[in-house]
């Protein structure tokens, strides 16, 4: 049932309901913590990309005044990983490590000064094996693979799969282009690095705080690897010091942290050094990526083959899904009739990828985005009408089984084309300035939960207080998207109250019932349907009491702004929740949240990519580059970002504004980039972001498609507002400088080595042009949707 | 086989606790500390300051910004021995959520912190500069501000927050 807000709470741009706390510098952040005896862990990490344990001594270590305990992969023998289908890491390395960074050993002790003087007295023996740098590497058989045993190739997993007819559908095609193209790696950088408290209660339970995205998922892993049941065990998310995707996986810190607690009894606390959370990692894979597209003259697309390669390195981790997202988002923005897919990743000796903003489909979102610019170019059409003719329709299904729903792309294109003036500023800007459009989609939540299980995604309670109190008890962790916020605003609509009346308790597995964590774009959707489903129960409680209380009909019985309206009486809200805990008892309802089962297909591989409800957004940068120095600076960006419905619109805005500032960084200048396999500058001063004088102005459209199944109508902003803008700054930088830079990032002397072969009479053209020998198994055809046969 | 470098553990020992006298946020502290140990250290831990936050390490994300004689310094580049006698304000010197400063107000009012991490230091930052310049450009601002990482807002509503008190159009 769709829930329009009449309130006024929903829709109002509105400060954070703890920003005030966040300026005073009150947040407690996970290092913020301390407790009485607190010890302090620090952890050996591998100096090596690979190689096998000899053997490790750690007398001198334990003997040292102020070491309490010494962990090794022994203790902690137990594997976890984040996926069921990824169970491939240690929190210590047990006989071999596998990255530089890799956890060895661990320490707790009176100070970290001591714990570090502590860890640097453990003696390892390794005994290096041949290292696996890169994907090339990576498809050689080698005698000693990263993970197994025996001979092999360091292939991670595959997927192939054809949906419809794509060679019927490329022999129908007026034209055929083919590009290649490469997406660097790169790095979160939240502003705080990892941490861990953990210490064991007075009832012997174990308790720890973590600065993570996903509580619930922390849980289970803390209980299957140090082997204590879930019960036994309390996870608290403090609020996160920036996510992005690099705090949704379960870290070594985390067990080890846990475990010097259990094993000494004192708090510990761990929180990594900014070196650390690099080789921790799990942020962009690098993609290698093929694309082969057939059109008709007038640019309809017939059919699409999309190939990716994947660098996973190390581990896992969330790598299964990461890479089916490299192949599933494609068919959300564009009608795609005939569609193959088939994508491979690869093991390396490397920081261990995994979801960062955006998750697996900014790269091949790069990647189509330019390849249909450089289509529209070949068949003599301008990049707004290319997009146009194959645009997704509104409440239709795609070729792979995707269902869509609301969908403001096309006004989101007409938006950014008008604001930025892009017809009349393409090829007439001066030499070196230029424009480029893109656009993009994304999940407003994974349709399906990590671990199969058929309950409820996001589950929301509330409780009343005789006070008029509302408590919301949500697991949604704030990562700074602000989330806690959008429950009090949900809740507050529904019941007609201030969101700073409200109560929020998050992110406690004691106290508060399961959201399965801030990732995918998920919170707003499923956490806030649950909410609302919860206020509107606990108004029909309230509104019932009051009606039996003062002989009324239900139906002449309302919620007001703090008020309930009972025909011509006006009740306070305290004075009505009184008469509902009277009737009733306490007052507390509870609301849950479940995707609903016609999303998606049943093929191998359709558990990732459908959501109930998708984002779009559509992007014009205009740049303005140095042909002299190759450097590209970006003058403005146009966003348009079909929202569904703003909850929060200076949420909102923050949101497409915080996603141009990272966005901008991976296009222009940040990349996690090795040496072989040791990382080329583990620090911010290697690792350059943008600061302030590199941030142009944006102006951001909001786009209100009103979908039917989101609270309120509402859909995600924290992760669509990226995907456009890397492939409009290349598609600019094109219209400036007539080159391709077909890799992510564009730095000054790729855009060099372009001009310089657009001078020698080529086409102007950087960026890969070989792939790796690898043969994809034959494609598992998949029948069309009926409506597309 | 190799092994890895053997650290014999001589030179193990706690390094000599100086005197040092701090003034911080308008009192007077007198402690003995590490001559190694860092602003940022002798704030967060021993004085329980934990309004000031690590970053880096390094002295390039700026989150450990305070003010040492009104001029913004990154305290983890510090020594807390060379700020003896000084003059020192952190967050919590600024104001509080029952009474903030009206860049604190303004910075909640305009969005400008989201996960919140770099917001004390660039308040200290923004007071900085306002202190010395009290009607700043926008360029004067974002140049002011470029030491200091922010990672969530694309620095915009930072921008914005902090040209809303120049122009005295915050409470």
């Amino acid at each position: 049932m769709r829930i329009d807000p009449h309130h006024g709470v929903v829709g109002r741009a509105a400060p954070r309901t703890d920003a005030l706390a966040q300026a005073a510098g009150g947040l407690v952040y996970v290092d913020d913590l301390s407790y009485p005896g607190m010890l302090h862990g620090s952890i050996l990490r591998s100096p090596h990309a690979h190689a096998r344990i000899v053997s490790m001594d750690v007398s001198a270590a334990a003997e040292l005044d102020g070491v309490h305990a010494v962990l090794t992969g022994a203790d902690l023998p137990v594997a976890y990983g984040l996926l069921p289908v990824a169970q491939d890491e240690h929190a210590l390395a047990v006989d071999k490590v596998r990255q530089v960074g890799d956890a060895v050993a661990a320490v707790a002790a009176d100070d970290p000064d001591i714990a570090q003087r502590a860890i640097e007295l453990i003696d390892v023996v390794y005994e290096p094996l041949p290292v696996i740098a890169t994907m090339d590497d990576a498809v050689e058989v080698a005698d000693e693979p990263i993970h197994g045993d025996g001979p092999r190739d360091n292939r991670h997993r595959e997927v192939s799969l054809d949906f419809g007819d794509v060679e019927a559908g490329f022999g129908r095609a007026d034209h055929l282009r083919e590009d290649v193209f490469f997406y660097q790696g790169n790095n979160h950088a939240a502003l705080e690095p990892h941490g861990a408290v953990a210490l064991v209660e007075d009832d012997g339970r174990l308790r720890l705080w973590s600065a993570t995205q996903v509580p619930h998922y922390l849980h289970r892993i803390v209980a299957k690897v140090l082997e204590v049941p879930e019960h036994r065990i309390r996870v608290t998310a403090n609020p996160t010091g920036g996510g992005f995707g690099a705090k949704t996986d379960v870290f070594a810190h985390e067990l080890v942290a846990a475990k010097l607690a259990l094993v000494t009894g004192r708090p510990v606390k761990i929180v990594l050094t900014r070196e650390e959370v690099f080789y921790a990692h799990r942020g962009r894979h690098p993609v290698l990526m093929w694309i082969k597209t057939g059109f008709t003259a007038d640019g309809e697309i017939t059919a699409m083959w999309f190939k990716t390669y994947v660098d996973g390195g190390a581990y896992g981790s969330y790598g299964p899904a990461s890479l089916l997202y490299t192949g599933q988002l494609q068919t959300t923005t564009y009608r795609i009739p005939a569609y193959r897919f088939q994508g491979v990743r690869f093991f390396t000796n490397k920081p261990a990828c995994g979801p960062k903003r955006g998750h697996g489909t900014p790269q091949p979102r790069f990647g189509l985005e330019v390849h249909l610019d450089r289509a529209a170019d070949d068949l003599g059409l301008d990049p707004v009408t290319i997009r146009e003719r194959n645009l997704v329709r509104p409440f239709s299904t795609t070729v792979n089984h995707l269902r869509i729903t609301s969908c403001g792309l096309a006004e989101c294109i007409d938006r950014v084309v008008e604001a930025s003036d892009f017809h009349a500023k393409r090829r007439n800007l001066p030499s070196g300035r230029g424009v480029g459009l893109a656009v993009g989609a994304y999940m407003s939540g994974a349709g399906l939960p990590i671990y199969f299980n058929d309950m409820p995604q996001s589950e929301v309670l509330l409780k009343v207080d005789r006070g008029g109190l509302v408590t919301v008890y949500s697991m949604a962790a704030d990562c700074g998207q602000g989330s806690t916020t959008m429950l009090a605003t949900v809740v507050g609509e529904a019941l007609g109250l201030e969101p700073s009346d409200l109560a929020v308790i998050t992110a406690d597995t004691d106290l508060t019932p399961i959201d399965l964590g801030s990732y995918s774009s998920r919170v707003t959707f499923m956490a806030g349907n649950a909410a609302l489903e919860a206020a509107m129960r606990l108004a029909d409680l309230i509104l019932t009491a009051v009606a039996d209380e003062l002989e009324l009909d239900t139906d002449d019985v309302t919620l007001g702004r703090g008020v309930v309206v009972a025909g011509d009486r006006r009740v306070p809200w305290v004075e009505a929740v009184r008469m509902a805990e009277a009737r009733w008892g306490l007052l507390t309802a509870a609301g849950s949240y479940k995707p609903p089962k016609d999303i998606r297909g049943d093929y191998k591989g359709a558990g990732v990519g459908p959501s109930p409800a998708y984002s779009y957004s559509a992007c014009v940068a205009q740049v303005d580059c140095d042909p002299e120095t190759g450097f590209v600076g970006v003058d403005k960006i146009w966003l348009a970002h079909d929202i569904g419905r703003a909850i929060n619109p200076l949420l909102v805005r923050g949101q497409i504004e915080g996603s141009v500032h990272m966005a901008l960084g991976e296009t222009l200048m940040e990349e996690q980039a090795f040496r072989g396999a040791l990382h080329d500058g583990p620090s911010l001063l290697d690792y350059k972001i943008p600061t302030a004088l590199e941030m142009p102005p944006v102006e951001s459209i909001l786009v209100e498609s009103i979908d039917p199944e989101g609270p309120f109508g509402a859909k995600e902003v924290g992760q669509g507002p990226l995907l456009p803008v890397m492939p409009a700054v290349a598609n600019a930088v094109h219209d400036a400088l007539g080159i391709r830079v077909d890799e992510v990032p564009l730095r000054p002397d790729k855009v060099l080595a372009a001009l310089r072969d657009l001078e020698r009479g080529g086409e102007g053209r950087f960026g890969p042009t070989e792939l790796p020998p690898y043969e994809f198994r034959r494609p598992l055809p998949v029948d069309p949707p009926p409506e597309l046969r | 086989m190799v092994g890895s470098r053997r650290y014999d553990g001589s030179t193990i020992g706690r390094s000599t606790l100086e005197p040092v006298t701090l003034h911080v946020n308008g009192i007077e502290r007198r402690l003995f500390v590490a001559s190694h140990r860092t602003l940022l250290e002798t704030l967060r831990e021993d004085l329980g300051l934990t309004g000031t936050k690590h970053g880096c390490e390094l002295g390039e994300c700026g989150a450990c910004t305070v003010l040492v004689d009104g001029v913004p310094i990154l305290s983890c580049l510090a020594l807390t021995l060379d700020a003896d006698d000084a003059e020192i304000v952190t967050i919590e010197g600024v104001g509080s959520v029952g009474n903030p400063h009206p860049l604190q107000r303004s910075f909640a009012d305009h969005g400008a912190a989201q996960c919140g991490y770099c917001t004390p230091a660039m308040v200290l930052t923004a007071k900085a500069l306002l202190d010395r310049v009290p009607h700043p450009s926008d360029a004067d601002i974002t140049e002011a501000i470029a030491g200091n990482m922010c990672r969530c807002t694309g620095y915009l509503p930072i921008v914005r927050a902090i040209a809303a008190v120049a122009a005295g159009e915050a409470p």
